[in-house]
């Protein structure tokens, strides 16, 4: 399809739009689980504001410290053991710091991508996938997010992360993507 | 018909894509010990060369099959182009059961091509036809040749005069593009179809060979997507919550059993296409996916894991309760059934690996037939005589093809990308 590239890069910039709209000054903590646990901190009170932050999403984003909370979580990506769609307990702060921001932000959504490796069958896995991001669904659900905010979709076997018939590539393609 | 007929959407985009190159090649990787020799003698030619050598596209179809092993042209003593010419003790000496001769004559972009299939133990004529075509039916015309002589000598009918869909993709992560090819049967000729940079999966050809079923995610989720091959134009025929997915024709043509979870797990359901009225056959906690018709159109087989582990069960439609048909092992996905229902293939976990299997339906033997430990999406030849499957190579997937025996197996590596989900088209003519 000619108009995909597009559509996504589209869609790319609007999400970092949102994320730079969203972000507080000291935005320069990549990656960093330190941060996620710092900004859950202020969720709850940051969340209304945050809905507004998607709003303006101008990318400047100097939206004072308070705002802390209403940022996208870093880590969006938390990886399953072998035929296993169990949340790992290391896996468990990441969930919890997106259920706080999607409860913190009402007007946020995030489509769950489900993924496995490339073993078996290609329509079963697309139903592993699915079972995968289900776990975390429900995992948000209890948490408190409303069902309306989250959406699953399963790519199975057929976007892998890291390609390669080993182990080491096998780990990276079991996961749940968060895409906001 | 008509309600999918007014909502066909025009698809001359998809033609606009940059033309992928994912021509296919065959290697042989395994040959049959037992195959029949035969001697495919290059045919004469009157008025110049043809463009294409169409006794080697038949040596060629018939070495593929399985059955026969094609004589090596080095070890010919003599070169006849008719029956009459043939001096039959020649070929005796070089232990060879069948000949093949022929004369092509080239006159302004016609060729009448006449070819001979003689049995070298008597010198019988068995087959002589005359066939004419132009320059680009050629290779379709070998093809033909092929499935008349294939039929003559084994009472099978041929199936060389058929296509493959598949599924290619290039790159990785973010940046994968993924088309969707039709090629024939031996792997040349291959047209795109469909181009996107979101996942297809699962093509299915229609019974009549004018369609074919897909999923395609360009709308960001999966959708079960219906195009006319010849010109392209395709409906969007589902977009449930959750899965949309393994469509596969009823014989009739006028359903799609699919998998869809939008009740919750994914559960097998089969769809009238001109109503879309949906029935569903499948429920419960597990997984249902993977759904083929049997020949006979009355029950439906598909992958559970109500068991565990995913397993092939068969439930007839309109009621009855599910059979579970397969028990070696703790992984049994994706069946097919053989065109006569008696044998299923399916992907089998075995030691070494995924593999294409046949187990028959009668004693439940299961037979691994496949080498790679890579194996998925087994697709069976419309005569019954071969399975071809996606597998990898140096890291590659590339399509592999087997004989329903087992006894010989071949390798269709593409030029370059991945290439996966084979589909082997009905008969076409």
């Amino acid at each position: 399809m000619q108009l995909k590239p597009y559509v996504r890069s589209l869609a790319v910039a609007v999400s970092l739009a949102f994320v730079a709209g969203c972000s507080s000054g000291g935005g320069t903590q990549e990656g960093s689980m330190d941060g996620i646990a710092g900004g859950n901190g202020a969720g709850g009170a940051g969340g209304a504001a945050g809905g507004s932050g998607q709003v303006s999403g101008s990318g400047l984003g100097q939206g004072a410290g308070q705002m802390a909370g209403a940022r996208i979580p870093e880590v969006r990506t938390i990886y399953f053991a072998y035929d296993s769609d169990a949340i790992r307990p290391e896996f468990q702060s990441v969930l919890e710091s997106h259920a706080r921001f999607l409860q913190g932000n009402p007007d946020a959504s995030v489509v769950l991508q489900g993924h496995t490796d490339e073993r078996g069958t290609r329509e079963y896995n697309l139903a592993l996938g699915e079972r995968r991001a289900g776990a975390v669904e429900r995992f948000l659900s209890v948490q408190g997010v409303s069902p309306s905010q989250v959406e699953v979709v399963s790519y199975g076997e057929e976007r892998p992360a890291a390609r390669g018939g080993n182990e080491e590539a096998y780990a990276q393609n079991r996961r749940v993507v968060f895409a906001y | 018909m008509r309600a999918l007929m007014t909502t066909w959407l025009a698809a001359a985009l998809l033609f606009c894509a940059p033309l992928v190159q994912a021509e296919l090649t065959i290697d042989i990787t395994r040959g049959n010990e037992q195959a029949t020799p035969i001697a495919v003698v290059p045919f004469g030619a009157d008025g110049g060369q043809l463009p294409v050598d169409l006794a080697q596209v038949v040596a060629d179809d018939l070495e593929r099959s399985g059955y026969f092993a094609p004589l090596e042209r080095e070890a010919m003593f003599a070169t006849p182009s008719s029956g009459d010419e043939v001096k039959f003790g020649d070929w005796q000496a070089l232990d060879t059961r069948y000949l093949v001769v022929g004369r092509v004559r080239h006159e302004a972009g016609r060729v009448e091509i006449r070819y001979e299939l003689m049995d070298v133990s008597d010198g019988s004529r068995m087959l002589g036809e005359v066939l004419t075509a132009n320059d680009s039916q050629l290779r379709a015309a070998a093809h033909r040749i092929s499935d008349k002589i294939f039929e003559e000598i084994t009472g099978i009918r041929g199936a060389f005069s058929t296509r493959v869909a598949y599924v290619t993709s290039q790159g990785v992560g973010e940046q994968t593009s993924y088309q969707l090819f039709v090629a024939d049967a031996d792997g040349r000729n291959s047209k795109q179809v469909l181009s996107s940079d979101e996942p297809i999966m699962s093509p299915a050809w229609s019974p009549d060979g004018r369609k074919l079923a897909y999923v395609s995610f360009e709308s960001g989720r999966p959708a079960i997507y219906v195009q006319e091959v010849a010109s392209g134009r395709r409906a969007q025929l589902t977009s449930f919550e959750g899965l949309n997915s393994a469509p596969a024709w009823s014989p009739d043509g006028r359903r799609l059993a699919m998998a869809l979870s939008k009740d919750g797990q994914p559960d097998i359901y089969v769809m009238d296409i001109g109503s879309r009225n949906l029935e569903r056959v499948t429920s419960g906690d597990s997984i249902e996916t993977e759904p083929a018709w049997a020949p006979d159109g009355r029950s439906l087989i598909y992958t559970s894991d109500r068991s565990g582990g995913p397993q092939i069960y068969r439930q007839a439609l309109g009621g009855g309760s599910p059979e579970r048909l397969t028990f070696t092992g703790n992984y049994n996905a994706r069946g097919r059934f053989s065109p006569d229902g008696e044998s299923l293939f399916l992907i089998h976990r075995g030691g070494n690996g995924y593999q294409v299997a046949r187990q028959d339906l009668d004693s439940g033997r299961l037979v691994e037939l496949s080498e790679s430990g890579q194996s998925e999406s087994p697709s069976v030849a419309p005569n019954g005589t071969m399975v071809i499957f996606a597998t990898q190579q140096g890291g590659n997937g590339v399509l592999g093809a087997v004989t329903a025996d087992g006894r010989a197996s071949f390798r269709l590596p593409a030029a370059q990308g991945d290439v996966r989900e084979p589909a082997w088209s009905p008969f076409l003519n």
